[in-house]
């Protein structure tokens, strides 16, 4: 079976490790922020100007000055700082955030990865994406496998305008999880009851699958 | 304005200057930390031909939206719009022209434009849409793009408290571009919700020091929030 949201979730939290400095994008991978494993301490960092990231406000916790880089209203953890975008994306462009992970529209066997813009489709921008994708030491991306018509997202070249060049390390998807390197997607486990076989007719780029590929643990 | 007295006590004269095509900064992420009452007197006076410097153009009805709606607006340079209709239609009918430039970039651009520095090189962008018609240098073995400081002849910032100086402080995250805001336009413009005595801010912990503030109005603020999650709540 393919994973769901929550599943996805689940899985890009065990990516997570204690001590890190994480941005998560929105969707699915800011629901992974519901699964930072017990006794592990994480930071997460807002590209609008907060590092220590805490959970959303109760009714009487919502402050229109305190919100996320999805504008949503949110809290500050115990030990947060807060700061100006400059400073923000100076941690980021600085190479101190130690793990980014967001979603795309399409990822290449070159670790490029294109998530902002669909020619003849409204362009909305891309917001610190692309600061994300040039600056952060990891970068995990998390999508469908395949569109809605079953197409592959994983392709030898990306066909959309891209947000960055040979900089995604890993993909977590709704079938698999996959290393990008050496230009092949490398596939490490295989989500729970989905065959290698299906994992290889929707991957259109290169794909190296060794024997016995495990099964995600989620 | 006697010495370091900038308090201001009408938008009328808080905005003196603005005129027909001039370049406008304005901080805020979003609803968040914009100077609402300076944006509603640039709509009073219906300046238009306008550059607007900002992260985003607000929503119909409320912050950068409103300037949308006499059409005052010729050129938004920003990192992400299109949270309201009104923009879309401008946009796609050509009233409306949009430079778009990564949240990082554009905070940096802002930044190097208020610090003297004309021009920055950085990773953000290369091999993407961002990078074309941009010098491409290469540094250490990396390619980096050449990007453009943005000064302004005004800005138009934000600030909880501040004292006749135009020392100032922010509150939680509506500091975001406020600061960078600050210090690149011609003549700054904060809007405050509090007005304190010289000497109440502890000088160590002001966010912006007054020498890049001409001059301070006291605003009053609805601070409309864009999206209200709870904890509830699923994402």
């Amino acid at each position: 079976m393919a994973l769901n949201r929550e599943q996805i979730a689940k899985r890009v939290a065990q990516e997570f490790y204690d001590g890190a400095y994480i941005n998560l994008g929105i969707g699915i991978p800011t629901l992974a922020a519901n699964y930072v494993p017990k006794n592990m301490e994480v930071m997460l960092q807002s590209e609008n100007g907060l590092l220590g990231m805490g959970p959303y406000p109760t009714e009487t916790q919502v402050d229109a000055d305190m919100i996320n880089a999805g504008k949503e209203t949110v809290t500050a953890a115990t030990g947060a700082s807060i700061f100006s975008s400059a400073e923000s994306f100076a941690m980021i462009r600085g190479g101190h955030v130690d793990l980014t992970v967001l979603g795309a529209f399409e990822v290449d066997i070159h670790g490029n990865i294109a998530s902002w813009m669909i020619p003849g489709k409204l362009i909305k921008g891309m917001g610190g994406a692309m600061d994300l994708v040039a600056g952060a030491r990891n970068i995990i991306v998390t999508m469908t496998h395949a569109d809605k018509h079953g197409n592959s997202k994983l392709l030898s070249d990306c066909t959309l305008p891209l947000t960055g060049v040979n900089c995604i390390n890993k993909i977590i998807t709704d079938l698999a999880v996959l290393e990008v390197k050496e230009g092949a997607f490398h596939l490490l486990e295989r989500a729970p009851g989905v065959s290698t076989e299906e994992i290889i007719s929707k991957t259109a780029g290169k794909l190296i699958v060794t024997a016995n590929v495990p099964e995600m643990q989620v | 304005m006697a010495g370091f007295n900038k308090v201001v006590g009408s938008y009328a004269e808080a905005l003196d200057g603005l005129s027909d095509n001039m370049t406008v900064i304005s901080g805020g992420f979003g609803l968040c930390g914009i100077a609402e009452g300076l944006i509603a007197q640039i709509q009073r006076m219906g300046t238009t031909g306008l550059t607007v410097v900002s992260n985003n153009c607000g929503v119909d009805g409320f912050g950068l939206g409103l300037l949308l709606e006499k059409k005052q607006i010729k050129k938004m340079i920003s990192s992400y719009v299109g949270e309201n209709a009104l923009f879309e239609q401008q946009l796609l009918s050509g009233e409306l022209e949009v430079e778009l430039t990564p949240q990082g970039t554009l905070a940096e651009r802002l930044r190097a434009g208020g610090a003297g520095i004309p021009a920055f090189f950085t990773a953000t962008g290369v091999g993407t849409p961002v990078a074309e018609g941009k010098e491409v240098r290469e540094f250490s073995g990396r390619q980096y793009l050449m990007e453009r400081a943005i000064t302004g002849d005004f800005a138009i910032v934000k600030a909880w408290k501040a004292d006749r100086y135009g020392n100032c402080i922010y509150r939680h995250t509506a500091q975001n571009f406020n600061p960078m805001a600050a210090t690149a336009g011609k003549i700054t413009v904060l809007e405050v919700e509090e007005l304190v005595e010289p000497g109440e801010l502890e000088p160590s912990s002001i966010h912006t020091p007054g020498i890049y503030v001409n001059r301070v109005i006291v605003g009053k603020f609805e601070k409309r929030i864009e999206r209200k999650v709870l904890s509830t709540a699923k994402v």
